[in-house]
């Protein structure tokens, strides 16, 4: 089947939308928490590693404080484990502080099912007891499978269930966009 | 991918990669306050042991448990083999009882291959016979890439009794395949001819070949599996082939010391060396659990997320 043919994309986000939203999330971070104490960045690998890497340095900008990072990587949690790849990528959690007594803020590109934020809040609570765990995203497209909401909202996205939603970043990606995509039928 | 890890011969070059690269997750893991992940919920491991064993029998029964496996292990005596149930039947009885991957060590080489063709259960093999011991040999390559930062182009001397030791063989099978130039030491009876044809350099005088290598394996002399009469006496052994303090002054100041356990500590090892900034003897139980988890994962656990979020 021609993939090019079956699909087509509708650009939602540009570069400079992206950063912009982004800009806004760091401001509503720290209006809500009146600051920066004790908050901490998780973000989910890989997108939401970036993402949260740019609102660390969105609010180092404003605030002068660099809020610590980490990377979570969620596939030994997954509930929906299928044999795609013989050889997947194996890559590690990588929280370079106790995340014990923090306000920790997960950082993800789309909020969708609800089925990673689970696992990840159940490998940040294997790690150790935040004081609170609230979730930033990107994109909320809609569709929950399980009970969850996001507290930091890019943009919302009404989607159908047979479209599909690319957040591509300059880190790992050759350009930088959101976009709607139909799958083909 | 197969169902089953029966040796490294028959492991490619591409999974052994893959275990090694893997491994470094599960360490993480394995540094935790809660050392455990959910991956495995749900599936039942059994390791059936015809032999005694501590360091591999606990390393996969804790690597399941820390994957969230159910662990069962079946020892010879007081089971039903002792009654005289046929290799066969037990693996049948073991499938039978919802068993999704059985561990299997055995005198007779060739045993799990056979376990794994009765069922369809995966089965690692944890040593048959004097052939393999295909997870001791992942742990020591990814204990020697560790320490070393690679593989390929280093010099391994493994010493001692070649000829019993399926520990050599599973190092050698992966050790070749990941570029190592390898060269196996001892007295003669202890080195069968053949194992030339393995790509290994041979050499009976270990004081010639000592100051060339980076990591120097050196292996438990089964006495317990050894006719008598392979070599004059320990005596003799140890003056030509233990590694001593005097013997280690003559070798890289790198060189790395390893050991599958459990050591004769004063006959072919020295309690010196073996505690020595040398030894990465503790590394390589370390490791062992870790190298375990990634290969119940590969075996058992899902390959792959969705692209959905």
């Amino acid at each position: 089947m021609n993939k090019a043919a079956a699909k087509s994309s509708t650009l939602v986000l540009d570069e400079e939308r992206i950063q912009r939203t982004l800009s806004r999330i760091a401001h509503e971070i720290l209006e809500y928490h009146k600051g920066t104490d004790n908050l901490a960045f998780i973000g989910i690998r890989t997108r939401g590693v970036f993402l949260s890497d740019r609102l660390a340095e969105e609010i180092e900008d404003l605030e002068k404080v660099r809020i610590p990072t980490g990377v979570l990587d969620i596939t030994l949690y997954r509930d929906d484990l299928s044999l795609l790849s013989d050889f997947p990528v194996m890559k590690k959690t990588e929280i370079p502080y106790d995340v014990t007594g923090k306000k920790i803020i997960l950082v993800d590109d789309v909020l969708y099912t609800g089925r990673t934020v689970r696992a990840a809040i159940d490998e940040i609570l294997d790690l150790g007891r935040p004081l609170a765990i609230q979730l930033a995203v990107l994109i909320d497209r809609g569709h929950r499978e399980l009970p969850f909401r996001a507290d930091f909202i890019g943009k919302n996205l009404p989607t159908s269930l047979n479209e599909q939603v690319e957040v591509r970043l300059k880190e790992c990606d050759p350009e930088e966009g959101v976009w709607i995509v139909k799958k083909g039928v | 991918m197969t169902k089953d890890l029966l040796g490294l011969e028959e492991t490619s070059e591409k999974e052994i990669r893959f275990f090694l690269d893997s491994t470094e997750t599960f360490k993480e893991v394995l540094s935790r306050p809660i050392k455990k992940v959910p991956t495995l919920r749900g599936k039942t491991i059994v390791t059936l042991f015809y032999e005694p064993s501590t360091r591999t029998r606990m390393s996969f029964e804790l690597a399941g448990k820390r994957m969230g496996a159910d662990v069962s292990n079946i020892a010879v005596s007081g089971s039903s083999i002792e009654k005289g149930e046929s290799l066969k039947d037990t693996i049948r009885t073991i499938e039978a009882m919802g068993t999704d991957l059985i561990i299997i060590r055995h005198g007779k080489a060739g045993a799990p291959h056979l376990a794994a063709k009765t069922t369809n259960a995966c089965v690692i093999n944890a040593g048959d016979g004097a052939h393999e011991h295909p997870t001791q040999g992942l742990l020591d390559l990814f204990t020697i890439q560790e320490k070393k930062g690679k593989i390929a182009g280093l010099h391994v001397l493994i010493v001692g009794d070649i000829a019993h030791s399926r520990v050599a063989r599973s190092d050698i099978w992966g050790l070749t395949k990941m570029g190592a130039k390898v060269t196996v030491c001892g007295p003669p009876t202890l080195i069968p001819v053949e194992i030339a044809k393995m790509g290994v350099s041979v050499s009976y005088d270990l004081n010639s070949v000592l100051s060339s290598a980076d990591v120097i394996y050196v292996l438990r002399l089964q006495l317990e599996r050894q006719k008598k009469g392979l070599f004059p006496s320990i005596q003799e052994y140890i003056q030509y082939y233990a590694i001593t303090k005097e013997r280690l002054a003559q070798a890289k100041t790198d060189a790395l010391i390893m050991h599958p356990g459990p050591m004769n500590i004063g006959l072919e090892i020295t309690e010196e060396v073996a505690a020595s900034i040398h030894s990465a003897i503790q590394e390589q139980v370390f490791n062992g659990v870790a190298i375990r988890m990634a290969v119940l994962n590969y075996l058992l656990g899902g390959k792959e997320h969705e692209v959905d979020s």
